[in-house]
């Protein structure tokens, strides 16, 4: 990779003007959650102080609420406030929020009894105890308090990315989709020096004495609301339709760089996590989305695929890759998995998907059921000449394909079968297959090309013009140099696609992206 | 003046207070004296309602304070605690001038009152911008006095309040207490546990148990006519001190011989206790003191002569 060796510098150099964007984004999102965090936070730790029965409940929900993992919790928050800024604050408030009202309570528990009694005789109010003793006995512990939230607010914010809210976490989770180290350190330095300078600062003014920090006391709520004035300064968007993309698809050739440059799309585009992605196009959050064609959640969101016209997704053809030496001990073997060929188109794998993803049957269960649909089940002959064994990532789809194989295989065979399955990401397959491991897996034909043969971008483009053409580059491929072969097709195209939401596709006569293009520039 | 009657407090099976009932006339001091957790503390703090009494009543000047708004109540009333309870965030001057904010008074007249008290209470200007961590224990307490008499009110409730201090500086204190023109004139509750401190500074003494008073009386009566052994075994342990304490020259007036030599020296008050007047020899390192009466008959006598006359004052009280 070419961007590895340009020098970080130059990339935050050259990056500057996102760099700026992201990081007062990033600031603003801290601390407007902060502000609320402490709207809410302070006068909960109060009451507390004063309803004491209430103080475990009260800290055990702030508690609960801090344990739950941050992804999980923006996802929550998709249904109730959609993408961007108001769920990822509402995010990061929920979670300043116990170390906020733990330290007002056992700051102002703390506070000495003597002098509590001396301000009661002495004949104030319960209020004006409060204001006057209390709060500012207490203020050293409730601004550490509000310092260890901060400090988690900056760690958080980045993963506010995730539902388009922005911030550096787009440099950071870009950067590890595309395996792009200095797009991951442009985030994540600045990141780590704002959390050390917020810290740092928080901690002078912990410091400060009793004189000087009535004062800053009083400058901190508007300091606060600057700083959160920050997160709308570099908003200044404006398009008909929006998208949401991976950070992935948002620095790939075949993603969004190819969007711009052979369709010329220009889109208001925020980036969000794959995990969140399609449910927020389905409560119209986003209107365009990037995707793989056959996620099962394209049925259960009720969206549909736009049509790649100008051919800039490779195709992603899936068909067993299948070790030479296997075929020779198996004579056997490829006529079975050819039995699948051609059988599964992508509304099929689709529908496939949908109900193991969504409906949770097991993948043996959808396996069966078509096969069965397909008249092409067979029971188990239970042959014991030799084990064949089958790979699959992690993911549903390809457990479907190898519970398939292994039923195609016990019924027409008299081989048995091992099944190895979740073997983690492309490489950690592939090479269980080189070493022979395993005897095949299902594999695409854009990771072939791609990941695997790593061919050059000359070669990716010509081959793009044809489907078949990428098939048969990489069968050639895969026979020269690792003595694997490809065999026939099992039909459908996993490929990256644009979705948007049918009923919306439909009324803005919308079907290919050429249409896109043309709605989004018409006035 | 401070009445009391039938004062009870439980704290769930615990009787602090059992039924305290007592008079505390104008400008009079009256000791709370007993054992730690007797019921001292709980009775002072139900006057001016830092505890609300389960039963009985408190009226002060023919009010019942029990009717009256509790903040307001409290502005009247100074109140001095055993570890003074100033405000660790407050400079000295800010804690003294408590009171007088929230009784909004203006600048001009607060700092001219805190002025006057730094004086009376032998503090320096300079501390008035220190924080009380920086003061000495003795210079805390006195603080706190200040604070409490800031705003001169009639009433000042005390709660051990020299019962930090090293004996020493309490010696000390006590006799500026003493000689402080402004708590001449107040009504005084001081709580101690410290037989020696209720003498000295007390005009009545109520001596407490288990919740009750076992007695009240002057240090005199406490001592020479104890109700109980209760009350005597307290006192045994102290008793020829206190009783010097007790005693006053003009007790012993009768029993003192006409005439003696005539010293330059001026003339004591008959109102000077049998303690100090035996002090007056160490410090003037005379052979004879001159005493001199309401009707200004002036006896001079020698210490042994004083120490006669003791003797047989002993002999007439009654043995019980
Ligand atoms: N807030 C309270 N809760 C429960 N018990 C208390 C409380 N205050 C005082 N007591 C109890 O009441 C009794 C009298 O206490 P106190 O008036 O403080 O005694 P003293 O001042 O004479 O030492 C003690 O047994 C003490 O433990
Ligand atoms: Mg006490």
């Amino acid at each position: 990779m070419n961007e590895q060796q340009q020098p970080l510098w130059g990339f935050m150099a050259q990056q500057a003007d996102k760099l700026a964007a992201q990081t007062l984004q990033h600031i603003g999102l801290t601390f407007i959650s902060l502000f609320i965090a402490v709207l809410i936070g302070l006068p909960l730790g109060i009451y507390i102080t004063r309803k004491k029965s209430l103080s475990g409940l009260v800290l055990g929900i702030a508690g609960v609420l801090q344990t739950i993992p941050s992804i999980a919790l923006l996802g929550f928050m998709i249904p109730l406030l959609g993408i961007g800024a108001k769920p990822a604050i509402v995010a990061l408030l929920l979670y300043a929020l116990l170390p906020i009202i733990r330290n007002t309570f056992t700051g102002i528990t703390g506070v000495d009894a003597t002098v509590k009694e001396a301000a009661v005789a002495m004949g104030m109010s319960k209020w004006q105890v409060l204001v006057k003793v209390e709060l500012p006995l207490a203020m050293p512990v409730i601004l550490a308090g509000i310092r260890t939230a901060t400090v988690i607010n900056v760690g958080v914010a980045t993963l506010a990315s995730y539902i388009a809210a922005g911030g550096l976490g787009e440099f950071i989770f870009g950067g590890i989709s595309l395996n792009n180290t200095n797009m991951i350190l442009a985030g994540a330095i600045p990141a780590a020096l704002l959390a050390i300078i917020f810290d740092f600062l928080l901690s002078l003014v912990q410091k400060l004495n009793f004189k000087k920090i009535k004062g800053a006391v009083k400058i901190a709520p508007v300091l606060l609301l600057l700083l959160s004035c920050l997160y709308f300064v570099p908003s200044a968007y404006g398009s008909k339709l929006t998208a949401g993309f991976t950070p992935e698809f948002m620095g790939r050739q075949d993603g969004n760089l190819g969007l711009q440059s052979k369709y010329g799309l220009k889109i208001h585009t925020i980036v969000i996590s794959d995990a969140v992605m399609y449910k927020a196009a389905q409560e119209k959050e986003l209107d365009v989305i990037s995707g793989y064609s056959t996620d099962g959640r394209l049925k259960a969101y009720d969206l549909v695929v736009l049509d790649d016209d100008k051919k800039i997704f490779p195709p992603y053809y899936a068909a067993p890759v299948v070790r030479e030496d296997a075929l020779r001990k198996f004579p056997q073997l490829e006529k079975t998995l050819n039995l699948l060929a051609g059988t599964i188109t992508d509304s099929v794998m689709t529908e496939l998907n949908y109900k193991t993803d969504y409906l949770h049957q097991s993948p043996e269960r959808v396996a069966k059921d078509f096969l069965v649909a397909k008249k092409l089940y067979r029971v188990d002959r239970g042959g014991k000449s030799g084990v064949v064994r089958i790979g699959s990532k992690i993911f549903g789809e390809q457990y479907i394909l190898a519970s398939m194989y292994t039923m195609l295989i016990k019924g027409y065979t008299d081989y048995d079968v091992a099944t190895k399955t979740g073997l983690g990401g492309t490489k950690i397959v592939f090479d269980a297959l080189t070493n022979d491991q395993i005897d095949f897996y299902p594999e695409y034909t854009g990771t072939g090309l791609l990941a695997i043969l790593q061919a050059p971008t000359k070669t990716v483009e010509q081959l793009q013009v044809s489907k078949d053409s990428t098939y048969n580059y990489v069968t050639r491929e895969f026979v020269k140099r690792y003595q694997l072969k490809w065999l026939r097709p099992i039909g459908f195209n996993n490929a990256y696609a644009l979705m948007m939401r049918q009923k919306q596709a439909k009324e803005l006569h919308i079907k290919t992206i050429t249409d896109l293009k043309r709605y989004l520039d018409s006035k | 003046m401070i009445k009391v009657d039938g004062l009870v407090k439980t704290f769930g099976t615990t009787k602090a207070v059992d039924g305290i009932s007592f008079e505390v006339a104008n400008g009079e001091t009256l000791a709370l004296l007993g054992t730690s957790g007797c019921g001292k503390t709980t009775t002072l703090k139900m006057l001016n309602r830092l505890i609300e009494p389960d039963s009985g009543s408190i009226y002060i000047n023919d009010k019942n304070i029990l009717e009256e708004n509790p903040e307001a109540l409290r502005r009247g009333i100074g109140y001095v605690l055993q570890n003074n309870g100033l405000f660790p965030h407050y400079t000295v001057a800010e804690n003294i001038a408590i009171v007088p904010q929230l009784l909004k008074w203006d600048k001009a007249k607060t700092d001219r009152r805190i002025n006057e008290l730094l004086g009376k209470l032998h503090l320096d200007k300079g501390h008035l911008t220190a924080y009380p961590s920086e003061l000495s224990g003795g210079q805390q307490q006195r603080i706190g006095l200040a604070r409490a008499l800031v705003a001169d009110p009639p009433v000042l409730l005390m709660d051990e309040p020299f019962g930090a201090l090293d004996n020493v500086t309490r010696a000390k204190i006590h006799g500026e207490f003493k000689a402080l023109d402004e708590l001449k004139r107040k009504t005084i509750i001081l709580v101690t546990h410290d037989v020696q401190e209720a003498f000295e500074l007390a005009d009545r003494i109520a001596l407490m148990d288990k919740g009750k008073i076992v007695q009240i009386g002057t240090p005199a009566e406490l001592l020479f006519a104890p109700k109980n052994n209760f009350v005597r075994d307290f006192l045994q342990e102290q008793r020829l001190q206190l009783e010097f304490r007790a005693i006053k020259i003009s007790d012993l007036w009768e029993h003192l011989p006409t005439g003696g030599d005539k010293v330059k020296s001026p003339a004591l008050s008959t109102e000077l206790d049998l303690w100090s007047a035996l002090e007056q020899f160490k410090f003037s390192k005379a052979e004879t003191i001159q005493v001199k009466n309401s009707e200004d008959v002036i006896k001079a006598i020698s210490f042994e002569q004083l120490m006669a006359a003791y003797a047989q004052y002993k002999t007439l009280q009654p043995h019980e």
